[in-house]
């Protein structure tokens, strides 16, 4: 077995999956009682990925969740009323009523950017924070996840070309769910790993099977650790499936039901449970208490949700600009001096030696074989060998 | 005291700023070795640094999406768009990720984003474009058309220095044609705020950017024909100085807007829904406009010339707006 983590980080990891999962039920349950005032979406089956991915972070690192990562938001100490209130549009959500779903960030302390709805903007913008972390002395890394069908946007590789040639501490998952809408993955891509892409901006990168929450969390961690150690950025593809519809009024007809019979053997929660029996890192007890602990909160927290107050009208008009109501201050973990001049001052011409014809080297990628190393070791889950074309 | 260039004085802004606080930063295309396509940014690698003066890919919608990202992380960042035109293709980031990004979920971006707007100056259909009105229409966001070198400077300095989204849009037929005396001390000017560059009775002109020197040169011409034209720059379409405007109006009772961007939908409209809403009774005759037409910027001078406003253009929907 993998003893990277410790039996209660094992036993968190689960807790985490459990939380994700139940949380979501529990909401398909208040969609259907008309108490979700818009869309809900479904990571039912990536929970894996959500948790492992963020577990491998530490408390300064950033990230950027999609509309699937509900459970790295709760990772990074989200509580399920924050996520209850926000789907149910009440002023006790984080942002009072004014944006639904997973779109709340938190800049100060747990260090969350609320996404939007237009995929691989994000890129850009954790590079941004990748690199003025590194220019205020920071050592952090920032992650971002995005799906199949978001890497054929634009600015996923204007994003991920900028975070190359800067060499940013910015680690992105490629969430493989095989699905953008209603149109598979090889509609998107002409590949038959996503990971390939990394190969175009000559940066590190992995395949790991989004439906082990262990090579996900170890996979994750040793790309974090070369992202924070200087080497640049690193693309994790993450091979999974989306179980149900892109949201809650997609019946998903168009996904050939043989293909989610395969996938509902290798479900997420399924598998870490047996790893935990196997490796006795539990027992019966230990379950039914974490299980009764996840009831329990999010029992609290529906009631909470419930009898939180919808926000007052005239809210709708505040808040545009803000006016005073922030401070903005960078975390400078370095001089000020180093960047002020003369300290700074430099000759206004390109050094020859960052010149590949001068023997700089291109990349960190070379377009060698995935690294960090423990990432190959882990499975590649067959790619759908079956789908019809 | 020298005379400083509009161009100069943006140079100046930058460079006082990023002394005044590290967490400046410049961010864009050609901005360091090269100094940026119109040497805005000259001399500023050479004080500040690889780390604080920023190149970058060909890649408008990750320089906007790295400025972003770097003002969540407490920095300030300039982003430079080498010519405004292609701002286009960053319109997402700003539309959608900075201009929301405090109204959802209280996350300031204090980024400013500046670059060489409008035409006079053959630039054909890409490099001669006025899109102030495509983010005017966006909340959230603050934008900015300096007309002086004074102004340029004082209002690129309180843009950096403001909590919110800022687009900042230089004309670039002004970079070295006009030059001023500038103050030593460090001064700003208020974002949000016109000022009447003239005083008249008989009308009021409202303009910014370049075409407020065309509106002052035909104010000049207006006098020698015994009309006392009010001139006010607008420096900021958003948010708009209405009460200026109406103040004007209130006096002269006669309105005419001036500017370069294209007819429909340019702030021109706006100001006289806002002067019809608020100062009808006022008025004692049409409000007119003098604006370039709904099309394109073309590239031949002929072209150029016939599609933009010019000083007699302006005398002339003046003069019949002042005998109505």
């Amino acid at each position: 077995m993998a003893s990277t983590l410790t039996r209660d980080q094992y036993l968190e990891l689960y807790y985490y999956m459990r939380l994700n999962r139940e949380l979501e039920e529990q909401m398909v349950r208040l969609f259907r009682q008309n108490k979700i005032v818009g869309g809900l979406y479904s990571s039912f089956g990536q929970e894996a990925i959500s948790v492992g991915t963020a577990y491998a972070l530490g408390p300064g690192d950033w990230i950027a969740p999609m509309i699937r990562n509900i459970g790295a938001l709760l990772v990074r100490g989200f509580k399920p009323r924050d996520i209850l209130t926000q789907h149910m549009a009440r002023y006790t959500s984080p942002t009072l009523g004014k944006d639904g779903t997973s779109h709340f960030g938190d800049l100060k302390t747990r260090h969350v950017v609320s996404p939007i709805s237009m995929l691989g903007d994000l890129i850009p913008v954790m590079t941004g924070i990748a690199m003025a972390g590194r220019y205020l002395g920071q050592k952090i890394v920032t992650m971002t996840w995005i799906g199949d069908g978001g890497t054929s946007t634009g600015v996923f590789h204007e994003g991920l070309n900028l975070a190359a040639v800067q060499k940013a501490p910015l680690v992105l998952i490629v969430e493989n769910n095989q699905w953008a809408y209603s149109t598979p993955v090889e509609r998107q891509v002409p590949l038959r790993d996503l990971a390939d892409r990394a190969k175009a901006y000559g940066i590190e990168s992995a395949i790991v099977d989004g439906n082990d929450a262990v090579a996900v969390e170890r996979t994750t961690r040793e790309a974090v650790a070369h992202a924070r150690a200087g080497n640049g950025p690193v693309l994790i593809e993450a091979k999974t499936m989306r179980m149900r519809g892109h949201a809650q009024h997609d019946a998903a007809e168009y996904v050939p039901k043989q293909t989610l019979e395969e996938w509902k053997k290798r479900d997420p929660l399924d598998r870490y449970e047996k790893f935990l029996n196997e490796n006795r890192l539990w027992d019966a007890k230990t379950k039914k208490e974490i299980d009764a602990r996840i009831a329990r909160e999010i029992q609290a927290d529906v009631e909470f949700a419930e009898s939180s107050p919808f926000p007052p009208p005239e809210l709708a008009g505040e808040g545009v600009y803000c006016e005073g109501c922030h401070t903005v201050e960078a975390d400078w973990k370095r001089p000020k001096e180093e960047v002020m001049p003369p300290r700074s001052s430099v000759k206004p011409e390109w050094p020859r030696k960052m010149f590949i014809a001068n023997g700089a080297k291109p990349s960190a990628g070379k377009n060698a074989p995935a690294k960090p190393k423990p990432a190959k070791k882990s499975a590649r889950v067959p790619v759908r060998a079956k789908a019809g074309r | 005291m020298a005379e400083t260039t509009y161009l100069e004085a943006i140079r100046q802004a930058l460079g006082e700023e990023m002394a005044r606080d590290p967490s400046v930063v410049l961010i864009g295309e050609d901005v360091g070795v090269y100094g940026g396509a119109f040497k805005a940014s000259e001399g500023l690698l050479e004080k500040f640094g690889w780390e604080r003066v920023i190149e970058t890919p060909i890649s408008e919608s990750a320089i906007v999406g790295a400025a972003i990202g770097m003002s969540y992380a407490g920095l300030r960042p300039v982003a430079e768009m080498q010519f405004i035109d292609f701002i286009a293709c960053c319109f997402n980031q700003i539309t959608n990720f900075a201009a929301k990004s405090h109204y959802r979920w209280g996350a300031p971006v204090p980024m400013v984003l500046r670059g060489p707007s409008g035409g006079g100056v053959h630039g054909g259909p890409f490099h001669s474009a006025n899109p102030e009105m495509y983010f005017v229409h966006t909340p959230g966001l603050k934008v900015v058309c300096p007309a002086t070198a004074y102004d340029a400077k004082g209002l690129l300095k309180s843009a950096i220095r403001d909590n919110n989204p800022v687009l900042f849009f230089e004309h670039k037929f002004l970079y070295r044609r006009i030059k001023e005396n500038l103050p030593e001390s460090d001064f700003t000017v208020p974002l949000g705020k016109a000022v009447v560059r003239r005083e008249g009775r008989d009308l009021t002109i409202v303009s910014y950017a370049a075409m407020l020197h065309t509106s002052l040169e035909a104010a000049a011409e207006l006098e020698k024909e015994g009309i006392d034209a009010e001139v006010i720059d607008l420096r900021t379409l958003l948010p708009l100085d209405r009460e200026t405007i109406l103040a004007s109006v209130r006096k002269t009772n006669k309105l005419l807007v001036v500017h370069e961007d294209t007819r429909t939908g340019g702030i021109a409209g706006e100001i006289a829904a806002v002067v019809t809403e608020s100062a009808f009774e006022d008025l004692d005759g049409p409000i007119r406009r003098v604006t370039s037409l709904d099309t394109p910027v073309p590239y031949a001078p002929q072209l150029e010339e016939y599609f933009m406003p010019n000083a007699a253009k302006v005398v002339a929907e003046a003069r019949e707006l002042a005998h109505y």
